[in-house]
């Protein structure tokens, strides 16, 4: 049975999608989608702990042995990225209940639901394959499953963003594809460890070269990352509350677990950061992001909107520390993709709180929302203050190893950068926190209760995981340690 | 029995308290906590520790020795005076804002290492803010958020300071630190306590914050925040030249705003920032004396700056003002909080007899020995000025000046108000007769006597002549008359121009990107347009632009990727 973690993780979510469609009673569905996710997350979270233990598993579907056969293979780097997406999921789960009764028609919450497992099958999927064609037709997977969940919301831009995402991300999966096909031309292979080996003696042919820019310039544009990230305010804005958080942590995350495959495992870092000047380009391009971001951020006017800024920010964080190309690089890098996972999460599912009581998430509508919903803003409290870096909170762990990493190469414009980038964002959580607690309420408001306890007790799961990677590391930065070791090559 | 936990954490657990308890249960625990924090710190013996492992670094987030004793009584005392002078606030924001305040600048005090010290230094950033945004009023969100900026400013550097230095040596002790080998490290560290410590030009949100403070708020904002910069600065940087000559600056000119500055308030801001100017001059100096000076006499300011905060506030709560023009011949209807008020202004003006006394000679004292005449001179002025501003001006035009509006409903300060004000008082009165409880407490032992025939006379001649000036001026009618003003200080540059710039640069940012878009539309659009057009009935151009303009950023970057990468080859 454990030998068959890697594909079940997998297969359960596959499995699940059509179950919901037969079945159709949207409780049941509920509950069916609600087992399927807590068992994958049980499953992700074994399977991590084996990998801890006993180093990458590997597992052949249908015993075909690589590179023949497709191969799935899970390292630290992939466990970690499986239990974030999957947890996430879990998460999300019991909040989904109340929130998408109230945002999706009644009539399509069962097919919501298989999308958002087919959503879930093609992170996961992603994730845990060993083989580049196959990780692009799992990322295919997802983004269909997602342009499908971005057009259910109620408000009708939610639509035209739609589209809009499936133009742009198809683009991104094309040219990842293109790069894909360049590389076979090239090998002859698809397995990404049979690739990391034939490919070095073919490095310096143009057909490699070229292969790397159509494969960054995909990844980029899937993983929102500035100028490319066009695609993702308007998606995270009118997608239902459940389907904001839940891309929000999981869908660019699992694109930069992309990235750092193709980075380190597939051109192996000698290659990506010596031969080409990948080094040299990515950290200004995602920093300058980030900055630009940062600013925008601060001028919205839409909560949603906001956040969704300020997460193109965050990636332009993690895409610069990754691609430091260091140790400690990686490891804030990978740290950082557990750690805004977290506060992401917690802040769209307390603004999904607010949308679900008061039907807008505009900043002049939650004017002092602080007395009314106490715990949701306090939610908000916390996470934005995580967000921000402030000291006990998973923010600062983050931002404290991403100055390390970049100090010990002694960039000091870089850090300039950051830490201006990072009083912008401790302008945008401000403001919200100003809107929420210091502006009295818009007079003739309707009264506002509370959010209901199955909405506000994930939304606190997740403030409170903030807190506690905080002050004990162990469980993101002693894992992503070892994550970084191990595309590093070193010991898992 | 000794509890085990740092010194930060009866205060820390009354503000968790204050955040679960109905209202009066919550005073309680205000009062109650700093009094167990107190008797925490006497029973406390240096050379205690406490130490953590934490982001793989030995950390000590408690470390007794004399400096930290001081400053941990001295803290404790000033929010036991602050508890039950808000003993009748019923605001739960300002209660536990308080206590994590409190804590927090007791964490700066106690800690050990300076990534401790920093979490603590932007904790009671974030708490203290609270004080000021709890009036609710539109000027006080604004010098709020003001405040905020500045202090998580001060944050940052002080951070990149601290990651800087544990990089370069390796070490994050809190220790002496000094500039004068030129790290880029020590500046940043200075840089950031500069700011909390109201160094000129950084000085504005004092100024600015406090008096949009509650009334209540003002107290505990004036205790803590600028006594821990000082106490960072005596640890880190005793003796360091420049630092005279700051504080002689610091001391001089918040004298002549001072006198102009109508909200009485904002002129107690301004004498603060005087009196932390003789702190730095004393951290400067650097000698036994002159640093024993400056911490003294931070703990004396902490009582008299925050009684007469206190007899402003009152002011303030029974009237609902605060500007010199407004008020005047409160000393009939609140004798007790004139007669507190007047007990303040003595000491802030170095009364002999009174606490500013001790320790304000100590700093000129050290001066004058390590022949810092000019600076000895430039203190002299200030001490001049600050009785003319603080010592006369305050109590005159609040309490005995003419009353220019109606005083017949005010009525004397309530109780708890009083009684707060009444023990500070007397701890000023205390402290000027014995010094020597005071300065048992220094860091180094003192044979310091400020009793003497010469620092009493020159003292004393001081005050009579700066006392005969005012009165002179206010005959002649030269005294810049009480009137309603708006005075400009360095934050008028980011407030009024800085932000037109700002909004400025924010509108051209997107003309600028609009033009980029306008472009990109015109040079792909023309293929496009006949697509869309075909497919789209609504003219759905107008709406896909932008996935246009994705498509240029993509070939921008493919086509530089590409020639990059090929370079290389």
């Amino acid at each position: 049975m454990d030998h068959h973690l890697p594909v079940l993780v997998v297969v359960t979510a596959l499995v699940g999608a059509p179950l919901c469609i037969l079945v159709r009673q949207p409780r049941v569905v509920w509950g069916l989608f609600t087992a399927i996710t807590w068992s994958i997350a049980a499953m992700a979270v074994t399977l991590l702990l084996q990998v801890l233990s006993e180093g990458p598993v590997r597992y052949a579907l249908g015993g075909w042995p690589p590179p023949l056969g497709i191969e799935l293979r899970v390292d630290v780097l992939g466990g970690f990225v499986l239990t974030i997406v999957s947890g996430m999921a879990a998460v999300v789960a019991p909040y989904s209940l109340r929130s998408v009764e109230q945002e999706v028609d009644a009539a399509r919450v069962h097919q919501f639901y298989a999308v958002l497992l087919l959503a879930l099958t093609g992170l996961l999927g992603l994730t845990a394959t060993g083989d580049i064609f196959n990780a692009f037709v799992f990322l295919e997977i997802s983004s269909l499953a997602t342009y499908v969940l971005v057009s259910l919301g109620r408000d009708r831009r939610a639509l035209v963003s739609a589209f809009r995402y499936l133009v742009m991300g198809t683009v991104g999966g094309t040219f990842f594809l293109i790069g894909i096909g360049f590389l076979y031309v090239q090998t002859g292979t698809l397995n990404m460890l049979d690739l990391a080996a034939i490919l070095p003696q073919w490095i310096d042919t143009r057909t490699s070269a070229v292969a790397f820019a159509f494969l960054t310039v995909g990844l980029s544009l899937k993983l929102a990352l500035f100028p490319l990230h066009l695609w993702l305010p308007g998606a995270y804005s009118y997608a239902p509350s459940v389907v904001s958080a839940f891309l929000a942590a999981t869908a660019t995350k699992v694109a930069a677990y992309l990235m750092l495959r193709v980075f380190f495992t597939v051109f192996g870092q000698a290659v990506a950061f010596g031969e080409l000047p990948v080094a040299a380009t990515l950290p200004a391009v995602g920093l300058f992001g980030a900055l630009a971001m940062s600013l925008v951020a601060v001028f919205q006017t839409n909560l949603k909107r906001l956040l969704a800024y300020s997460s193109i920010a965050q990636i332009g964080y993690i895409v610069t520390a990754a691609s430091l190309g260091t140790q400690a690089g990686l490891t804030a890098g990978i740290g950082h993709l557990f750690n805004h996972a977290m506060m992401k999460g917690a802040l769209f599912l307390a603004v999904g709180c607010i949308a679900y009581r008061i039907g807008s998430v505009r900043l002049e509508e939650i004017r002092g929302l602080g007395r009314r919903m106490p715990w949701t803003a306090a939610a908000i409290f916390v996470g934005g203050a995580s967000l921000v870096g402030m000291p006990l909170t998973a923010g600062f762990i983050s931002k404290w190893h991403l100055v390390s990493a970049i100090l010990a190469e002694g960039q000091w414009g870089l850090v300039a950068l950051i830490l201006t980038s990072s009083l912008l964002a401790v302008a945008y959580v401000w403001r919200i926190v100003g809107f929420l607690y210091l502006r009295d309420a818009p007079s003739g408001a309707a009264p506002v209760r509370e959010a209901p306890l199955s909405m506000l007790a994930p939304t606190w799961a997740l403030v409170l995981a903030n807190v506690w990677f905080g002050l004990d590391t162990r469980g993101s930065l002693g894992v992503a340690t070892q994550a970084a070791l191990g595309l590093l090559g070193g010991q898992p | 029995m000794l509890v085990e936990w740092p010194p930060f954490g009866f205060l820390l657990a009354g503000a968790v308290l204050a955040l679960v308890l109905p209202g009066r249960a919550a005073a309680i625990v205000s009062i109650v906590a700093p009094v167990l924090g107190f008797v925490h710190v006497a029973v406390l013996t240096e050379g205690t520790e406490w130490t953590i492992r934490l982001l793989g670094l030995e950390l000590v987030p408690g470390r007794v020795d004399r400096l930290s004793l001081l400053f941990g009584y001295l803290f404790h005392l000033a929010a036991f005076l602050g508890a039950v002078y808000s003993w009748h606030v019923r605001d739960r924001v300002q209660q536990v804002a308080a206590l994590g305040y409190a804590a927090s600048a007791v964490g700066v005090v106690f800690a050990g290492d300076m990534l401790s010290l920093f979490v603590a230094w932007e904790l009671m950033a974030v708490t203290s803010v609270f004080l000021i945004w709890a009036r609710r009023t539109r000027a006080s969100i604004g010098a709020g958020l003001r405040y905020v900026l500045l202090q998580g400013l001060s944050g940052l550097v002080l951070l990149a300071g601290v990651l800087m230095r544990n990089a370069e040596t390796g070490t994050l002790a809190v220790g002496p630190i000094g500039i004068e080998d030129g790290e880029v490290f020590a500046w940043l560290i200075l840089a950031g306590v500069g700011i909390k410590a109201a160094f000129p030009g950084a000085h504005v949100w004092l100024t600015d914050g406090y008096p949009n403070a509650t009334p209540t708020g003002a107290v505990w904002l004036s205790a803590f925040t600028t006594k821990v910069a000082v106490y960072v600065l005596a640890r880190c940087y005793p003796g360091t030249e420049l630092l005279v000559v700051v504080g002689a600056v610091m001391a001089a000119f918040p004298i002549f705003y001072a006198v102009i500055e109508n909200d009485l308030r904002r002129v107690l801001g301004y004498s603060m920032i005087n009196q932390i100017g003789f702190m730095v001059v004393g951290v400067g100096i650097g000698t036994e004396l002159a640093v024993n000076g400056a911490v003294a006499h931070a703990f004396n300011d902490v009582l008299f700056k925050g009684l007469l905060f206190m007899s402003m506030g009152a002011v303030l709560h029974v009237t609902g003002r605060t500007g010199g023009a407004s008020l005047g011949g409160l000393a009939r209807k609140m004798p007790f909080t004139a007669a507190c008020c007047v007990v303040g202004a003595a000491s802030i003006s170095a009364f002999p007899l009174f606490s500013g006394f001790v320790s304000k000679s100590m700093v000129m004292a050290a001066a004058l020995e390590e022949h810092h005449e000019v600076v000895w001179l430039v203190l002299l002025f200030a001490s001049a000025g600050v009785f003319h501003h603080a010592g006369i001006k305050i109590p005159y035009f609040a309490f005995f000046a003419p009353a220019r509006v109606s005083t017949d409903h005010v009525r004397e300060a309530p109780w708890n108000m009083r009684w707060a004000m009444g023990l500070a008082a007397f701890l000023c009165i205390t402290f000027g007769v014995r010094p020597g409880y005071l300065y048992a407490l220094l860091p180094f032992p003192t044979a310091f006597t400020a009793y003497d025939a010469t620092h009493v006379l020159a003292q004393t001649q001081l005050l009579c002549f700066s006392a005969l000036a005012f009165a002179w001026l206010r005959w002649t009618g030269l005294y810049p008359a009480e009137v309603p003003s708006t005075n400009l200080d360095v934050d008028w540059l980011w407030r009024v121009p800085g932000l037109r710039g700002w909004r400025l640069a924010g509108t051209s940012v997107e003309r600028v990107a609009g033009k980029i878009r306008g472009g990109s539309r015109n040079a792909l659009g023309a293929i496009l347009r006949g697509l869309t057009r075909s497919h789209g009935p609504h003219g759905v151009l107008a709406r896909t632009w932008p996935t246009a303009s994705v498509m240029v950023w993509v070939a921008v970057l493919l086509s530089g990727y590409l020639l990059l990468y090929f370079a290389r080859i």
